[in-house]
């Protein structure tokens, strides 16, 4: 396939699309199927075979829309009509559907499910990285090609050199995804610099944080954007084959990748001469066996390679040597997400968004004590409290907001008093926290804090992979020391110690994830530092979570 | 004759190959760092973080068995720092497991308990875990004991490297990993394993000793590995007298 027929595609699909009076979106990521999206999708070509609307109406499974707890979600697009999206929609509501909107029958029972989509969580957001993503089917390639899809590779392929595209990627201040923020351009031209015959692209699709889960809804929700991202990158540096990590958790998205790599393959995207230029590239898909280390590069470069995913000593670090000792470039699959779009937009337009250090815009999957959870990708800058009282739509029951973590179980509370700072990399470091890749968990006056310290320590002790001391006895004894605190057992000297262990196991361990998994714990006692004193010195838990098992 | 780096380890002059590790040169040099998981003749792995260093210019500690030498690196290798975090290593180590000396078949020539001595343990400060984990005694010559070991993967390595067996392995993630046999069968059911007793002379505790050994009797060598480096360096096959 050349660059004309790559137009040529996404003109008949475009007609193609124009051939049907509406569409019918239904939203078929796993949170909505989950909550019976197949059921409804099957509904729908019922009742519009039933209403013999086939020939004019489209039901089209899409990728996620964002208000993840509200599924199944579908959007009806009419011709010469706003759009409109149903929440919480069930099988036998089907009928009613199609007699309201293509037979001009009243349902006044519907209004009740409608989601307007002037809301703050739609009108707030940004979306770069998922601007496909609710609005494709993501198992074809031709509505990713009719929306613009390739013709970024194409642009790179034939208008720029490596050279250029890493230029562009440093100038976009395009920052890695994955939690750390490490300058993507530079560490594309490190990889392109480096002197090795065989490189190779890694997309990080791996990511394990509890209630996080970007990576896996833009690989099921828009897979050809990832390759696309990786190929352009395969190009930069030199690489002919490429490598996606997915977890072993995500079934689907491996399932919707395998689809979207032999279609891309099938039509000359991937693989040999790629849209006829001399530039080859193949990716193939490596599924994780459910192991939280193997998302820490050097780890996941072993599982890779096929080996037991432990981290190995930096450096040398990837850019030098990595996959079978040759440079290779290991970005986050949101990172990749970027890639078309500054290339096709350019660097300027990147780099209007976001703050002084940090540009563009970023993904957090919203959860805990919101009223509307969900996924949603916001202007980095964004302060907390757009993202809570607007996005999320304020806290349930009114309760008072007592901190976000953000982070995962690498990253730190936020209380309330930092709620208007901007969000970047560097404002979340300064406040104890980081930004990780993109988890957000909302805590309301419910919430204890030293139980939820626990509870990521409880998940660090479990994923450590016990390669060094540090981590691997580390964790073990700062749980133990959190469970005394929260079963009131604790005693007056526990604060001090586990400070000490925390800041030993952050100082000695051998890679990031034992050099942050004290993090929470140390932010918490940071802001929160009365709490844990309530709990070992007045046996009290002052959100009421705890129960002591000894009296005072 | 390759060039060789300067640099200071202790505020001592030391020079060394460019490819050797800051370990190494300061062994060469005789000042002494502290280590569990690094053998000559292994690959380093970098896991005790016993090791552990400080460099001038750079806040992060450093594993010196995995640190390279550079020109001009200060090194120090005994700061307050390290020292209280090296303690509190060797007390996690001890509180992991089942470090009770007065039973054990290694008593008096451990080198956790020596290491422990060395650096002044005197007290865990930590919970004793103490799981108990069950011993093999199915080897016609060796016996395992997991409640012994450090996961300092010492025995992994010289079955891997050296004997070319690979009979041991690591199984498990964090505080659950354990050596393991074969397929993790019993050792004496363990096809794979070649009966050579390496990984009974590398093992730093008593985790891996010869049967029929009773309290302090069990004497490890481990000499005997630059031994084997150095015939195959010098591709001496056959051992004439």
């Amino acid at each position: 396939m050349n660059r004309e027929e790559l137009q040529a595609m996404a003109q008949a699909e475009l007609d193609q699309q124009q051939k049907f009076r509406c569409r019918i979106l239904v939203c078929m990521s796993t949170p909505c199927i989950s909550s019976g999206a197949t059921a409804v999708q099957e509904a729908l070509v019922e009742a519009l075979k039933a209403g013999q609307l086939e020939a004019e109406v489209e039901t089209v499974a899409t990728g996620c829309l964002g208000p993840c707890s509200r599924g199944p979600l579908i959007t009806i697009k009419a011709e010469g009509k706003a759009d409109v999206i149903y929440e919480n929609v069930s099988s036998d509501m089907a009928k009613g559907l199609v007699d309201k909107h293509f037979k001009a029958v009243s349902v006044p029972a519907l209004d009740k499910n409608i989601l307007p989509s002037d809301i703050p969580f739609f009108t707030k957001q940004m979306q770069i990285v998922l601007a496909d993503s609710g609005a494709i089917d993501p198992e074809k390639l031709e509505p990713y090609v009719a929306r613009g899809g390739y013709t970024a590779l194409a642009h790179a392929l034939r208008e720029m050199s490596p050279e250029e595209v890493c230029q562009e990627i440093t100038k976009s201040g395009l920052r890695g995804r994955g939690g750390a923020g490490f300058p993507s351009g530079l560490k594309w031209d490190m990889v392109r610099k480096a002197a090795g015959e065989k490189k190779y692209v890694v997309a990080n699709g791996d990511e394990g944080d509890p209630g996080a889960y970007m990576d896996r809804t833009l690989m099921e929700s828009d897979p050809h954007r990832v390759l696309e991202g990786m190929a352009i990158a395969g190009y930069a540096v030199g690489a002919e084959q490429g490598y996606i990590y997915v977890r072993g958790e995500y079934p689907l998205a491996g399932k919707r990748l395998e689809k979207a790599i032999r279609q891309a393959e099938r039509k000359g995207l991937l693989g040999n001469r790629i849209l006829e230029s001399p530039f080859n590239f193949r990716i193939d898909i490596r599924m994780g066996a459910g192991a939280f280390v193997c998302g820490e590069e050097t780890a996941l470069m072993q599982s890779v390679m096929g080996r037991r995913g432990q981290p190995m000593p930096r450096p040398p670090y990837p850019a030098h040597k990595g996959l079978w000792q040759s440079p290779t470039l290991l970005n986050n699959v949101e990172t990749f997400g970027n890639i078309a779009a500054i290339i096709t937009k350019g660097a300027a337009w990147y780099a209007s968004f976001g703050t002084e250090t940090t540009k563009g815009s970023k993904i957090f999957a919203l959860a805990g004590k919101v009223n509307n959870t969900g996924l949603i990708e916001v202007p980095i800058g964004i302060t907390l409290r757009e993202i809570v009282y607007d996005i999320g739509g304020g806290i349930p029951g009114g309760k008072a907001f007592k901190a976000a973590q953000t982070g995962g179980p690498s990253g730190g509370c936020i209380p309330a008093q930092f709620m208007d700072v901007p969000i970047d990399y560097e404002s979340l470091g300064k406040l104890g926290s980081i930004m990780g890749s993109g988890g957000l968990i909302v805590m309301d006056e419910t919430s204890c804090i030293p139980d939820v310290a626990k509870f990521f320590m409880e998940f660090c002790t479990d994923e450590s992979c016990g390669k060094c001391g540090p981590c691997r006895g580390g964790t073990v004894q700062m749980l133990r020391m959190l469970e005394k605190i929260t079963d009131g057992t604790a005693d007056k000297d526990t604060i001090p110690r586990l400070e000490e262990l925390c800041l030993m196991v952050k100082e000695a361990s051998l890679c990031g994830l034992g050099q942050t998994c004290p993090n929470p714990i140390y932010s918490t006692l940071r802001y929160f530092r009365d709490e844990y004193e309530a709990h070992i010195m007045d046996h009290h838990c002052p959100a009421g979570v705890c129960t002591f098992s000894k009296k005072l | 004759m390759s060039e060789v780096v300067t640099l200071t380890i202790d505020d001592k002059m030391v020079s060394a190959l460019p490819t050797k590790s800051v370990l190494a040169a300061a062994k060469d040099a005789g000042i002494d760092i502290p280590t569990l998981c690094c053998l000559d003749g292994l690959t380093d792995r970098g896991g005790c973080r016993l090791c552990l260093i400080e460099v001038k210019g750079n806040p992060k500690l450093m594993a010196s068995c995995v640190t390279q030498v550079q020109e001009g690196m200060a090194v120090m290798t005994q700061t307050e720092r390290v020292q209280k975090y090296r303690k509190m290593m060797v007390e996690l180590l001890l509180a992991e497991r089942n470090h009770i000396c007065a039973a054990c078949v290694m008593n008096g020539q451990c080198e956790l308990q020596s290491m422990a001595a060395k650096l002044g343990v005197d007290h865990v400060r930590y919970d004793y875990i103490c799981p108990s984990l069950p011993m093999d005694a199915s080897h016609e010559r060796n016996v395992k004991d997991p409640n012994r070991c450090i996961l300092c993967a010492r025995c992994v390595r010289v079955c891997d490297e050296v004997e070319g067996a690979h009979c041991l392995d690591m199984m498990g993630r964090g505080a659950q990993c354990n050596v393991i046999t074969g397929m993790n069968q019993l050792w004496g059911q363990a096809k794979s394993c070649t009966s050579c007793g390496k990984c009974v002379q590398v093992c730093p505790t008593g985790a891996l000793f010869k049967k029929g050994t009773t309290v302090s009797e069990m004497q490890k060598q481990q000499d005997f590995l630059i031994w084997i480096l150095d015939g195959r360096d010098k591709k001496i096959w056959h051992w004439a007298r």
